[in-house]
């Protein structure tokens, strides 16, 4: 096989393995448009969230916290700790991609969401051997069905925002759309852990002002799954 | 008054570009400058759970407190949240969740009035 056919056959492998995320990151992002838009941020403000962050549950989280009335600080800290994992991404496909040229490690840094990291980080476990030009050319594919949809579909929900009728407790559909995220996180112990702790500290400490009850709530939650993750090590090693 | 009108627009740029440029140095990181070296297995334990240590947290009073009904917990909007990780634990998806959610959520409101 040719180069040039290699390279196309891997972004188009890309490409088909990103379309089902097409289902999850529409209805996305016509939410965030509509939760952006009913907060009252002007058409600009809210794709200006989806181009320049592209991080669905940060962007979320940053919404939500400026109509609780959070202070600037704790909007930007909060919503950056939802995307600490992507610092976890990062160093797994640092094997893999590590040597491209900064432009192009660049470029997959900005792209670098949920699906498109899972989808290549399983892509390349599958064939370590491939080149990397070929690696980058899966990312690219991966991103195309994705990314581009992410804007598209905030812009959608930006204009249909104003017009949907508060009888639609749209209110409601960023809790929904938190919770649904969440559900499927919760796979094993100290997951369950992390999250109850959440809950209990977040709400404990919600007298605290404009967000801090939040991040110190999660550092505590962050803890506890890590030491219930220790806890079951030591306990398998036990036995 | 709309977050929006409470912050201004500099302050509302200042919470996108800083969460813009934070977000792309948290993905850049250890492809960009640390290279190769794998984290320390105490730091790699923490971040796995960060996300659900802050989504929890973040969602439990809109759930029990919500804004539109003045603070007051809400049967409808508790049954929609109980439906929605009832369908997001059983199915694993997100889709799947945010509709069952969503659904629950206008059948309540319109069997409860």
């Amino acid at each position: 096989m040719t180069a040039r056919t290699s390279l196309s056959s891997a972004y188009w492998r890309g490409c088909r393995q990103g379309l089902p995320f097409i289902l999850v990151i529409v209805p996305f992002g016509v939410l965030f448009g509509v939760a952006g838009s009913e907060a009252g941020l002007s058409l600009t403000e809210v794709m200006g969230f989806s181009v320049l962050v592209i991080a669905g549950a940060s962007q979320f989280t940053a919404v939500q916290l400026m109509t609780d009335h959070a202070s600037t600080v704790m909007v930007i800290l909060a919503s950056l700790a939802v995307n600490l994992r992507m610092a976890m991404y990062s160093a797994s496909l640092a094997p893999h991609l590590g040597a491209a040229p900064s432009w192009a490690r660049a470029l997959v840094a900005y792209f670098m969401v949920d699906q498109v990291f899972a989808l290549s980080n399983a892509d390349y476990e599958r064939a370590p051997k491939q080149s990397l030009a070929e690696k980058l050319a899966y990312y690219a594919g991966a991103c195309t069905p994705v990314c581009p949809q992410w804007y598209v579909s905030t812009l959608a929900g930006a204009w249909l925002g104003k017009a949907i009728p508060p009888a639609f407790a749209l209110d409601f559909a960023v809790p929904v759309t938190f919770l649904a995220m969440i559900a499927p996180m919760l796979r094993s112990l100290p997951h369950l852990v992390a999250a109850a702790v959440s809950i209990t500290m977040a709400l404990v400490l919600s007298f605290l002002p404009s967000g801090t009850g939040l991040i110190l709530a999660a550092l505590i939650a962050m803890a506890a799954g890590a030491q219930t993750e220790l806890w079951l090590i030591r306990r398998r090693a036990a036995r | 008054m709309t977050p929006a009108e409470l912050y201004g627009h500099p302050k509302i740029w200042l919470i996108i570009t800083a969460l813009g440029i934070g977000t792309f140095v948290l993905r850049y990181s250890f492809l960009g400058w640390i290279g190769n070296r794998p984290l320390p297995e105490w730091a790699l334990r923490h971040l796995r759970y960060t996300a659900v240590a802050v989504l929890p947290g973040l969602v439990a009073p809109l759930v029990l407190w919500p804004a539109a009904t003045g603070g007051h917990p809400d049967p409808a909007r508790l049954l929609a949240a109980g439906a929605t990780l009832a369908v997001g634990l059983a199915s694993r998806n997100t889709l799947a969740a945010i509709l069952g959610g969503l659904v629950t959520l206008y059948l309540a409101l319109w069997a409860l009035g």
